[in-house]
């Protein structure tokens, strides 16, 4: 069979799902754009690059300065959870870096959701707080780093504040998009079963907004660890951007990597806990 | 004295320029005494919705008398009860949370409320489904809510906004009944808005056509086929009685007149 007559006659499932050519199995909808499980695949692809991480470290074709090998990278994490690198064991760093993450969260939530749900049921609020979030929000962590250092010093406070700052904006803009996502038809139908103004916002906007302020927590804590290892370039004694920084300068790759392994699982796996956090609050989200 | 009162109500939506102004009512004068079932039919653009939502009190009417119960309208109220056409229930509350909900904005105490949500879910046949998350229920059931909780308020009046235009035919005559059974039993006038002319015909005691540019009643008909179908319960028969048939026909060439005058004017 020649490569044309295979393109142009797809015969086997898998061609036939990527064109779009047969018609869907029943109980299948045709044509979705990317239909099916990836979960498989994931796990293929993780287990491959892994084996060729393994491969290309223990054959040699790689020198360990450039990339240690996973094995290597393995004894290290054993080897620092007890004994202490740069002033603190791997453990200490972690615990550093989740309390300025999550402190800096859990301050830019307490103030982002209410400031964004006000701008979006109010001008007077919204005519306030636009021009400053939207002037500074595209600007990077970095560029606002010596700022914060020369009006907060060098303490955590910098650190927290600095991580805050980077959170709150997509937050508050989420918040504000969420009033704006929620449907006039359901407004209505309140006002004309009786509400006033406050039960409009305490039972209706509240609740309508709440799956796009979840995708914000999402997005605002995905920012917080970007910005984690910017906030402890200057003057940290611990923390796992402090840790990497170390392991840098003394071009100690297995520590770098580490630590970079380090902040991704642990962002993965609350990413994983506020997707579920999502489904049991807002199950309805996108059926309705 | 009356239910409901429109004089001379005229809504105007302003343009961008003096002359791209839409009159959307144009002096409706309307009076209904007593519990009728009111039917706005009209093609569309003949502000049928626009005099539905001056009778919730969304929009301010640009002149003109409107009363309910002898009182002028100053803005929504649980006095008047609106069913929407996409049923606008709130997916995080589940049936019988979303049918009490107007009680509850009132402050009724929670038992109170919940006997009076069950005894209108009854009414409308979810008697099985108090607990049912409303994204799961089909377009007809959700309907059915929608309804059931316009009905906890105890409103004057019920307002429906083409209520049964998103579902399909069967479900269409199904919930057609069950709205006149309602109607009948709980005695509330009705101010129903569609564009299907049968359905109009079947369901009103007072038939309304609207016509367009500006919006205005052209025809008022005053119907009983649905006190036969009290009486004979058999739908089908009805809608294909002759001078049902008659009717249908004598409004539908209202209606295309209507639009094919519309058409010529774009």
């Amino acid at each position: 069979m020649s490569i044309i007559n295979f393109i142009t006659n797809p015969s086997r499932a898998s061609f036939s799902r990527v064109f779009g050519g047969a018609p869907a199995k029943p109980g299948e909808t045709f044509g979705v754009p990317g239909y099916g499980s990836s979960t498989v695949i994931s796990i293929v692809t993780s287990v491959t690059l892994l084996f060729i991480w393994w491969l290309v470290t223990t054959m040699g074709w790689v020198k360990p300065f450039f990339l240690p090998s996973p094995q290597s990278i393995a004894i290290r994490t054993i080897e620092l959870a007890s004994t202490e690198y740069s002033g603190a064991t791997l453990w200490q760093h972690t615990e550093w870096s989740l309390y300025r993450v999550f402190t800096a969260f859990f301050i830019a939530v307490g103030l982002a959701i209410p400031i964004g749900i006000g701008m979006g049921v109010n001008r007077v609020l919204r005519g306030i707080f636009d021009p400053p979030i939207e002037f500074y929000r595209p600007i990077p962590p970095l560029g606002y780093l010596p700022l914060t250092i020369i009006w907060l010093g060098i303490d955590d406070l910098q650190k927290i504040v600095l991580i805050a700052l980077a959170i709150f904006a997509p937050m508050a803009l989420a918040a504000r998009a969420g009033v704006r996502s929620v449907s006039i038809e359901q407004i209505h139908a309140a006002y004309s079963l009786g509400a006033n103004r406050f039960q409009i916002l305490r039972y209706i906007v509240l609740n309508g907004a709440m799956p796009e302020i979840l995708t914000g927590m999402r997005i605002g804590i995905g920012f917080g660890w970007t910005t984690l290892v910017a906030a402890e370039m200057v003057a940290a004694q611990e923390g796992l951007g402090h840790m990497v920084l170390t392991a840098a300068e003394f071009l100690d790759t297995e520590v770098v990597i580490l630590g970079i392994v380090m902040i991704g699982v642990i962002a993965y796996v609350f990413d994983l806990l506020m997707r579920f956090i999502q489904h049991k609050l807002v199950p309805w989200k996108g059926k309705m | 004295m009356s239910r409901l009162h429109l004089e001379d109500l005229t809504v105007v939506y302003p343009g961008t320029r003096h002359s791209d102004e839409v009159h959307a009512l144009e002096k409706v004068s309307l009076t209904i005494p007593g519990n009728d079932f009111v039917v706005a039919l009209g093609a569309s653009g003949c502000g049928k919705t626009t005099l539905l939502n001056v009778l919730a009190g969304f929009i301010q009417p640009t002149s003109g008398t409107l009363l309910i119960e002898n009182q002028p309208i100053s803005g929504p109220g649980a006095d008047r009860g609106v069913v929407f056409q996409k049923h606008a229930l709130l997916p995080w509350l589940n049936v019988i949370q979303n049918t009490e909900f107007g009680l509850k904005l009132q402050g009724v105490a929670a038992q109170e409320r919940r006997a009076v949500a069950v005894k209108y879910l009854q009414l409308v046949g979810l008697q099985e489904y108090h607990n049912f998350p409303v994204y799961q229920l089909s377009g007809g059931m959700q309907q059915r809510v929608g309804l059931a909780r316009a009905l906890t308020s105890d409103p004057d009046i019920l307002l429906m906004d083409e209520p049964l235009g998103a579902l399909d035919a069967l479900t269409r005559e199904t919930m057609q009944e069950l709205i006149l059974d309602v109607w009948r039993e709980t005695e509330k006038m009705v101010f129903f808005i569609t564009h299907s002319v049968e359905e109009a015909l079947f369901m009103a005691t007072k038939l309304i056509v609207m016509s367009p540019r500006p919006g205005r009643i052209t025809h008022t008909y005053d119907l009983d086929f649905c006190h036969r179908f009290f009486e004979e319960k058999n739908a089908r028969s009805i809608k294909s009685m002759p001078d049902f048939i008659a009717m249908r026909e004598e409004v539908l060439k209202i209606i295309y007149q209507d639009e094919k005058s519309s058409g010529e004017e774009d």
